[in-house]
């Protein structure tokens, strides 16, 4: 019951993650709204272990390693994205928009 | 089943293993090592790398079966494989070429010659370069959907860098639009490979081809990962971000970026439409895909034919010839009462993959020796720059030829065999495409040697063409034509493992 309960919440946010990433123009927003997406995602990794569980154990570790493994490079590529953003916003503070 | 199916470990599996490591373990000794000993290490295990390309190519052809290595002795499904089938061996090749030949003519940007002090760009530069080449060799190699998808994030976080080297604000832009494609095909595939390995409870390609069956999942996540794969193919709807990211890019950046990073993902599909699900023709599916393909080579082209600058005119050239290599997949599914056609149109796809980075690293190098040296890539004004660079200029039309499809040279062959296979399928439209390409790609690199080939204004008389440079944008197209010929079996090499015959294709 709880993985399904699980496996749905990420459904939605991984509709609006994707909602968010491709209608909102702001790229603060769309890299907040990819965060909801890889939210969504790692929440369907966590449903998929529930129900593959076996063995008298609670949940399958094997997702729970992936999901570890996704944290960490979604944080990277997040870091990367911001550190962009700040690049970016500097560059446009220097030198202001000749349009 | 037959042998090609089998996990268990070959002799010289530890190859395929290595070509990942090497250039990994040197990015990260790269770091501490400063921009001249990044320099140094690059050139020390270039060649070493070539070897363990050409070695592994040589071992699958000896043995006629992939290379497998398990990690750790673990047999998936608990462990990770790896294993090198023809069209990895074919990508690790292409990949060590491009990269030497790039790290050659990146020497004269991002060297650190004797006596000038270490500046920060050549040191990213050399360690991202490590980064793509071992990202690259990790996704072609590995066995695994989850380290697949690791390799994925690699490559676009090491030539994500690599284009926005210069920090300028349209190039941080263009980086941050093309991170942003990327970070959302990577989340699909991602979602994708959830729903799979709850499916089957395995993530391993070659166990996942034997256990895939029609379910509503497997389709839902092959769509997945179908549509975010797209995203970083670049292919049509969604290749936005590539010339954007290519205007500002360093020539040595951008040859990577098309001929490698593209082709990374374009693997991927590859594999999980032949590997991960041979037993699932999806006709309809196929058709969508080659039909995203003939509108990315007709409006790619003609977008091409367009600009205004030679540098997106290259850009745009790859958004078209990407979608030749998604014309494969129609013909595969069509194909698979005829093993021969099948064959054909896959040895076709993977000529084209090869020839066009080849080609296109050849060209995006040339271009920018021009752009350099004229100081500008106005087309209009190229005038007077056939005399002034002549080798640029040849390497362009060469590399062009091989583009276009002109015999004798590797794009030939490949349109040829995708042509053929188009016929013999009866899907005689995609052969209509693959023509009207052609001459699309004619004109417009055409309409660049037709400038460049006169008198123009005479300002051009001191450009002095850097010679070594232009001798290794040089080779790189004249590989891409010597493709053209090569005997067709000698291409038997690209069809070792395919899985799509072992498990369920072929009758």
């Amino acid at each position: 019951m709880s993985a399904t309960l699980y496996g749905l919440l990420g459904a939605a946010l991984v509709g609006i993650g994707l909602f968010g990433l491709l209608v909102r123009p702001s790229h603060l927003l769309r890299i907040l709204s990819f965060n909801l997406l890889g939210g969504g995602v790692f929440l369907v990794f966590g449903a998929v272990a529930r129900r593959g569980a076996g063995a008298g154990l609670p949940g399958d570790p094997v997702p729970q390693a992936l999901v570890l493994t996704g944290i960490v490079v979604a944080f990277a590529a997040t870091a990367l994205a911001v550190m962009l953003l700040l690049r970016l916003s500097a560059e446009s503070a220097k030198r202001p928009d000749p349009s | 089943m037959n042998s090609a199916v089998s996990l268990a470990p070959t002799p010289w599996g530890l190859l395929p293993v290595l070509a990942v490591m090497l250039p990994v373990a040197g990015m990260v000794a790269a770091l501490p090592l400063g921009a001249r000993g990044a320099e140094r290490l690059t050139f020390a295990l270039l060649p070493v790398g070539l070897l363990i390309a050409i070695g592994t190519a040589a071992a699958t052809y000896a043995s006629g079966a992939p290379l497998v290595h398990l990690l750790g002795h673990w047999a998936p499904p608990l462990g990770l494989a790896f294993r090198a089938d023809g069209l990895a061996t074919a990508m690790l090749l292409t990949a060590a070429i491009v990269i030497g030949a790039t790290a050659l003519y990146a020497r004269a940007e991002f060297g650190t010659p004797p006596g000038t002090p270490e500046r920060r760009e050549a040191l990213s530069f050399w360690s991202l370069l490590l980064a793509v080449w071992g990202a690259i060799n990790l996704a072609v190699v590995a066995d695994d959907l989850f380290t697949l998808y690791v390799a994925l994030e690699l490559l676009t976080f090491a030539a994500m860098p690599l284009a926005c080297l210069d920090g300028k604000r349209e190039t941080l832009e263009a980086a941050l639009r093309y991170l942003m494609f990327a970070l959302l095909g990577s989340v699909l595939y991602l979602l994708g490979v959830a729903l799979l390995y709850g499916a089957y409870g395995t993530l391993d390609i070659v166990l996942l081809a034997q256990r895939a069956r029609a379910a509503p999942a497997t389709v839902v996540a092959a769509a997945l990962m179908t549509a975010g794969l797209l995203a970083k193919t670049a292919l049509l709807p969604l290749h936005l971000w590539l010339p954007p990211a290519h205007a500002g890019a360093p020539a040595a950046a951008s040859a990577v970026l098309s001929a490698l990073v593209v082709k990374g993902s374009f693997v991927l599909v590859v594999r999980l439409w032949f590997g991960v699900m041979p037993g699932l023709p999806a006709p309809a599916a196929a058709q969508v895909l080659a039909a995203l393909g003939a509108a990315a080579i007709i409006l790619g082209s003609a977008a091409a034919l367009a600009q205004a600058r030679l540098k997106l005119l290259v850009a745009y050239s790859t958004v078209a010839q990407i979608g030749y290599l998604f014309l494969m997949f129609p013909l595969m599914t069509a194909a698979i009462a005829s093993a021969e056609d099948a064959a054909r149109a896959w040895t076709g796809g993977v000529l084209q993959a090869v020839s066009h980075a080849f080609a296109k690293a050849a060209m995006f190098l040339a271009v920018g020796l021009m752009a350099k040296g004229l100081g500008h890539d106005r087309i209009a004004d190229l005038g007077g720059a056939g005399r002034a660079m002549p080798l640029c200029l040849l390497t362009f039309g060469l590399a062009g030829l091989s583009l276009m499809g002109v015999p004798p040279s590797g794009g030939f062959a490949a349109k040829w065999l995708l042509l053929t296979s188009a016929i013999e399928a009866g899907q005689w439209w995609w052969a209509l495409v693959i023509l009207g390409g052609g001459l699309l790609t004619g004109t417009y690199v055409y309409r660049v040697l037709a400038v460049a080939l006169t008198q123009g204004n005479g300002d051009t008389a001191a450009v002095a063409e850097p010679k070594g440079q232009a001798w290794v944008a040089l080779a790189l197209a004249l590989l891409s034509v010597v493709l053209g010929f090569l005997p067709l079996g000698a291409f038997g090499l690209v069809q070792i493992g395919r899985l799509d015959l072992a498990i369920g294709g072929a009758p």
